[in-house]
């Protein structure tokens, strides 16, 4: 899947889930403050991933992941992987 | 120093009705809410008779966050809190800032456990199952999610006691405020309705096999009843001392005067009159009653053969045949884990609109039932004082005794 195919599709996906307006997903903003995740929400974001692309990262992965940018680069190596 | 408790906020969310307007209307017009459920014919139930209610929308009124964790007990038990809580006059910014309580009977997750299950089964992998199951599953799932929704800052567990968990919610919550231990107490009862949660009971033989209307299937203390119509849905009863409610200046629908309760200590399924009899007499000795003083009796009244046998007995030995008695589960159906909290909201509406609800398809006695004073149809009556049975499997059993309120 091409990166701009991801950033499409997750945008989709981590609207509905988590209820938040689409325009507010950018590569540069914070993936936690605009989802707004606690740590229980982490266990969803697993789920939806796994649901929508087939991968499974785990709550570990997330430990680095800040902007968006970061969240499409994880997405990427696992889809490439 | 005891305290004196009275009800100041009520809330139903019912196959009667999914608010007290609709309920009441329905208690007056002897309006059933049995319908048949073709999805239980499918799926292997002999009786397909079921009270039923409306999935409700929380959306508008829930985050994704609080919604997550809740199946059909705690979902509608938000609905009928939510009326309770506006009716009464309490805020999401009061209950913050004070001491509130609360005491939620609930007996069963199924239709959640079954399907967290099936995710399991799925995916063999517990980490996709997501964060809102557990939440879901917990028997004290009605607790966890309307404590954390209300912020409330009390006494805060579940009552698990079969069908007369709403009834001992209540009669708990009582002691609770009797004593000063809380101000306030959100009591009430929430019952499952999908096809997981009733296919053991069912399988037991309970359940009517009348060939005839929905309507008619429940037929509490008449000559041919043949089973109970199981039902659900959630109705709550918020509690508080009698200074509390006087110097917030919230409604008074009825003052708690007596909680008589007791375990048959006998066979896991089968009524026990002996257990009904002294759970009646508690009830009325703590109330300082007699029987002259009971102007109605909400029957625990399933519409099972020997169910309600026992209870005609037991009323007609505590209070004799004059005091006028009706089961409203002719209307609803059993509502189970429910049904104790409900048939005090029911009863609280007969009693601030004087009137009885009726005893619908109560068409012949039986040689126990022609003993008391059933109401078969709409009486408008007034009424100071009632009193609401409910009686569970393992042989436990509740009487809660409500007046009028008066300074």
């Amino acid at each position: 899947m091409k990166r701009e195919d991801i950033i499409l599709t997750t945008k989709q996906f981590l609207s509905d889930e988590f209820e938040v307006d689409a325009t507010l997903i950018q590569p540069g903003n914070n993936l936690q403050q605009t989802l707004d995740l606690d740590s229980l929400d982490y266990v969803d974001l697993v789920v939806v991933i796994e649901e929508n692309l087939g991968i499974k990262p785990t709550a570990e992965d997330f430990k680095t992941i800040e902007t968006f940018n970061d969240f499409y680069d994880l997405v990427e190596q696992r889809l490439n992987a | 120093m005891e305290h004196r408790v009275v009800i100041t906020g009520i809330g139903a969310y019912s196959c009667l009705g999914e608010n007290l307007d609709t309920v009441l209307e329905s208690l007056r017009l002897g309006r059933s809410g049995v319908i048949y459920d073709e999805q239980r014919k499918d799926f292997g139930y002999r009786s397909c008779f079921t009270g039923m209610v409306a999935e409700p929308d929380l959306n508008p009124f829930l985050s994704r966050r609080q919604r997550i964790g809740m199946h059909q007990p705690a979902r509608y038990a938000f609905m009928s809190t939510k009326e309770a809580m506006e009716g009464s006059g309490l805020d999401a910014d009061f209950l913050d800032k004070t001491e509130t309580g609360i005491i939620f009977g609930n007996d069963s997750t199924a239709g959640a456990v079954v399907e967290t299950v099936d995710k399991v089964r799925a995916k063999k992998n517990t980490t996709l199952i997501g964060s809102g199951d557990i939440f879901q599953n917990m028997n004290s799932t009605v607790n966890m999610n309307l404590s954390t929704i209300y912020k409330l800052k009390g006494m805060n567990f579940t009552i698990s006691a079969a069908c007369a968990s709403g009834s001992h919610s209540i009669g708990m919550g009582y002691l609770l405020i009797k004593q000063g231990l809380q101000e306030r107490v959100v009591c009430g009862g929430a019952q499952e309705i999908n096809v997981y949660a009733m296919a053991s009971f069912d399988g037991l033989g309970a359940f009517s096999v009348r060939d005839a209307a929905p309507s008619m299937a429940s037929r509490p203390f008449d000559r041919d009843r043949d089973g109970l119509v199981p039902s659900g849905g959630a109705a709550t009863v918020i509690i508080e001392s009698l200074e509390s409610a006087l110097k917030r200046n919230a409604p008074i629908y009825g003052e708690i005067v007596g909680f008589g309760f007791s375990s048959n200590g006998d066979h896991i399924s089968n009524p026990n009159f002996d257990g009904q009899f002294r759970s009646l007499n508690m009830a009325l000795k703590q109330a300082n009653l007699t029987p002259k003083d009971i102007d109605y009796v909400n029957a625990h009244a399933t519409s099972t053969p020997i169910g309600d046998s026992t209870e005609a007995e037991a009323i007609f030995s505590v209070l004799g045949s004059k005091v006028p008695v009706s089961s409203t589960k002719s209307m609803t159906g059993h509502e189970c884990w429910m049904a104790g909290a409900s048939e005090v909201v029911y009863s609280l509406l007969m009693m601030n609109n004087d009137f009885i609800a009726p005893n619908i398809n109560f068409e012949n006695p039986d040689e126990q039932s022609e003993k008391i004073n059933i109401i078969p149809s709409y009486r408008e009556q007034n009424i100071d004082c009632f009193l609401s049975n409910s009686f569970g499997f393992g042989g436990t059993n509740s009487s809660l005794i409500i007046k009028k309120f008066k300074k």
